[in-house]
């Protein structure tokens, strides 16, 4: 049996109306909230109430006697812990989409700005031009500059920067802060980033108006904790990339020039979407009297490997050629090379001197066990140069069979890897690409610019392969251009 | 402009000089980015109005291309310089799409407006174009797509990018007229070309995307995975129908070894549409694709006869699958008898 002090002494504020709809009576806490004469409460069911500061969600009991019983349920920590939980994902959402740090401390200022401080910088530590520093105002675009400032000025700022061993949040006498830094402010706190073990910067909230509560701080390292870890996922993400991009940059294929009498073009895919190098290589060499050095090769293997091979093969071939321009010789040379290195890996290539003479080019082809390159004449004839040799680099003597060819103008001559002939696919999904296609697409290649050549083969490949897996490709054109006539 | 004819006739006779004399003749007379557009623009426009009615070749297509890629080439060497003052735009194509000038285009009508503009051109797998986007960090990324068979890697690639924080802007044919597949793999701009592309990024600045998300949230349809059970078994599908044909139509045992391999590679687009069509939900994406497939099919005087057939054992192989059944059962398949 409730007694009736019960309900007068439960922390819930209650307040019973009575039929005519004039409030009756309030108990203890009801009647702390509203220590004046209350009006009648209009409120439904369920609604939440908002009474000097706080929120109430409002419960209606009907009682036997026709009044009603208003209880007041205090939600206001649950609602804050469920706008901070929002704001949380929301947040962690905007952060962990960028790898890019000048747009991860983009996001972060602005973030902070919209929902912990009027202003929030981020200070990154400092890189070769200074400190990376992102300001934003609250509403505001946020603004991203390297600055040279002095971080001594800023009392944990330094420290907050070196990131390890973690310090805890500072106040800053907003008197004693650099004009750099804020100036007419009520409250400055310094936050460090903390990183996957790296320092990943500071953030410094501003407020102008009030100081933060200890609540605020509290959500604010929640916050940075976050914003460090991804800060620091992307210098790191950036760090490995800047040196994958340098170490992997000579092993790229090079940017082909047109040249006055012969254009080049060339194509390259790596057998792997997420890798941009593999075991298939071109090359070309200036020589004197405006002739060219060209060669086109395949290591056997895939993936970085061969690539970091095709590297060593493709220096050594450049060395070779300040000493040897003959073709043999110079694949007894690299021949030699190979095998007192890594005799595990071999190659195929074709090497090839292109000399513009006056009614074309002449070009010398000589191959070590690669496929012979295709010679596409302007009238839309094909025929293989007759050029063969030994694999290079497995065998201590080698073989090879010299051909020369004049290219009239319009005439090509195609050099390709057999990413392209064994490509495995088609329409039927069990056939190869190969050579006997590959030829009789080419009849219809007469008189084409060399960059049109080479992709309509690789597209010719890449179509039959489809959505399979293929191996390394390389094609590369040498063109007689036409005449400047007409 | 008389040049679109004068350039029509120079790149189809492979002749470059012609090519970039016309151009950039043009150019002193119309400026730079009218001549981009209206004239190379034209000129590629009607390339694929001619290949589409069979009139020139793949491989004309392409080296007609490269010339028009050299005009390009002298009207960018020759463009007046200017310092980027607007923001910074990554224009790339959808992987597996061999139509770059529609690309290559753009950036240079950007960089006249005064973008600075990184142009990573045709065939760039998606992780390249991401890595890219991470460490350069774009105001836009702009994908081009032309052909509709790419819609599902051009709706990859777009999340792909939207989850770095990057917003994409997207044009091409592929996205329909009037870009209505654009708005439904939500695209954060859509332009029906260069011009209105650089426009619109000069007038207005390109919302952020979203929180990231799938392509299923866009298309929930998808669930059903019709589009993944065909795409998964293409090539069987493509198998089979080629032996259930053999048998209806007499005349095929006697194809050569090229009318073999013509046959397999329209049943594998047949295949390849009616997956994209499953893809974007679209019958009319299917039934537009049959009907120039009909056609195509007559000009190259081949008979149609083996359509009819083809969808009907697609049918059968598909009997499981109410939306494959739907596109395929269209009362209305426009075919040419």
């Amino acid at each position: 049996m409730v007694t009736v002090s019960n309900w007068l002494r439960s922390p819930c504020p209650a307040l019973v109306v009575d039929a005519v709809g004039a409030v009756h009576g309030m108990n203890d806490a009801a009647r702390s909230l509203f220590p004046e004469q209350v009006v009648p409460p209009q409120w439904r069911h369920g609604e939440s109430v908002h009474v000097a500061e706080r929120s109430y969600a409002a419960h209606r009991v009907d009682n036997e006697d026709g009044s009603v019983t208003w209880w007041l349920l205090d939600e206001t920590d649950l609602l804050l812990e469920r706008e901070r939980a929002a704001l949380l994902a929301r947040m962690s959402g905007a952060l962990m989409t960028s790898l890019n740090p000048e747009r991860c401390m983009t996001v972060v200022a602005e973030l902070a700005a919209a929902h912990l401080a009027d202003e929030a910088l981020v200070i990154a530590p400092q890189s070769d031009h200074g400190h990376p520093v992102t300001r934003c105002l609250r509403g505001e675009t946020p603004t991203y500059e390297l600055q040279h400032v002095d971080v001594e000025e800023v009392v944990g700022l330094s420290e907050a920067l070196r990131g390890f061993p973690p310090v805890p949040s500072r106040w800053i006498d907003p008197a004693a802060a650099p004009g750099w830094l804020a100036q007419d402010v009520v409250s400055i706190v310094v936050t460090p980033l903390p990183g996957h073990g790296v320092p990943a910067g500071a953030l410094i909230l501003i407020r102008r108006d009030k100081r933060f509560t200890e609540d605020e701080e509290a959500f604010a390292r929640l916050f940075a904790s976050r914003a460090g870890v991804a800060i620091s996922a992307a210098s790191l993400f950036t760090q490995q990339a800047v040196i994958t991009d340098r170490l992997t940059h000579d092993l790229l294929p090079p940017a082909l020039r047109r040249y006055e009498h012969v254009e080049l073009a060339g194509r390259y895919r790596a057998s792997g979407d997420t890798e941009r190098v593999g075991g298939d290589f071109y090359d070309v060499h200036e020589l004197p009297d405006d002739e060219l050095f060209v060669v086109l090769g395949d290591v056997c293997g895939k993936g970085l490997d061969a690539a970091a091979q095709t590297g060593k093969v493709r220096t050594a071939l450049h060395a070779l050629l300040q000493v040897v321009t003959d073709h043999d010789k110079m694949l007894q040379a690299l021949n030699q090379a190979l095998l007192t290195t890594d005799k595990s890996r071999f190659i195929t290539t074709v090497v090839g001197t292109v000399r513009p003479v006056d009614d074309g080019l002449h070009v010398t082809l000589t191959s070590g066990g690669h496929l012979p390159p295709l010679i596409v004449r302007a009238n839309g004839a094909v025929e293989a140069a007759r050029t063969k040799g030994t694999l290079v680099g497995i065998l201590p003597r080698i073989m090879t069979t010299t051909d020369e060819v004049l290219l009239a103008p319009g005439d090509s001559c195609l050099l390709y890897t057999d990413g392209i002939t064994e490509a495995h696919g088609g329409p039927l999904g069990d056939e190869e690409f190969g050579e006997d296609r590959l030829r009789r697409a080419l009849t219809d290649c007469g008189g084409m610019p060399a960059e049109a050549l080479v992709e309509h083969v690789h597209m010719l490949a890449a179509q039959w392969v489809g959505s399979g897996v293929h191996d390394d490709m390389a094609v590369l054109a040498i063109t007689a251009p036409r005449r400047r006539s007409s | 402009m008389k040049a679109v004819e004068a350039l029509w006739e120079a790149a189809l006779d492979g002749n470059e000089y012609r090519a970039t004399d016309v151009v950039l003749e043009a150019a002193g007379e119309h400026g730079h980015e009218a001549v981009l557009l209206d004239v190379v623009g034209a000129v590629q426009q009607r390339v694929g109005r001619e290949w589409a009615a069979n009139r020139i070749s793949v491989a004309q297509e392409h080296a007609i291309t490269a010339i028009n890629d050299r005009a390009v080439t002298a009207l960018s060497i020759t463009r007046p310089r200017r310092e980027a003052v607007h923001g910074r735009v990554t224009v790339a194509c959808v992987d597996g799409e061999w139509h770059a000038l529609p690309a290559r285009l753009l950036a240079e009508v950007l960089s006249l407006r005064g973008f600075a503009v990184d142009y990573l051109g045709a065939q760039v797998p998606a992780p390249h174009l991401i890595t890219y986007l991470h460490r350069t960090s774009p105001d836009v990324v702009a994908l081009s797509s032309s052909i509709a068979t790419r819609l599902p890697v051009a709706h990859a690639t777009m999340t792909a990018c939207q989850a770095t924080g990057v917003p994409v802007m997207v044009g091409g044919a592929a996205f329909g007229v009037d870009g209505v597949y654009a708005r439904r793999f939500g695209a954060n701009a859509w332009a029906a070309d260069a011009r209105a592309a650089a426009d619109m990024l000069l007038s207005q600045t390109i919302q952020p995307p979203s929180a990231p998300h799938q392509p299923v949230d866009d298309l929930p349809h998808l669930a059903d995975q019709e589009y993944t059970l065909v795409t998964r078994s293409a090539r069987d599908l493509v198998r089979s129908v080629y032996r259930g044909l053999e048998e209806r139509v007499p005349a095929m045992r006697s194809y050569s070894d090229e009318q073999r391999q013509h046959t397999a590679e329209d049943l594998a687009h047949i295949v390849e549409y009616l997956a994209t069509a499953l893809y974007v939900d679209d019958d009319s994406l299917f039934r537009d694709f049959l009907s120039w497939t009909g056609e195509v099919l007559n000009a190259r005087g081949v008979p149609a006869q083996v359509l009819e057939p083809a969808l009907d054992l697609l049918s059968v192989q598909l009997r499981d699958f109410p939306r494959a059944q739907r596109m395929l059962a269209a009362p209305d398949r426009s075919l040419p008898v």
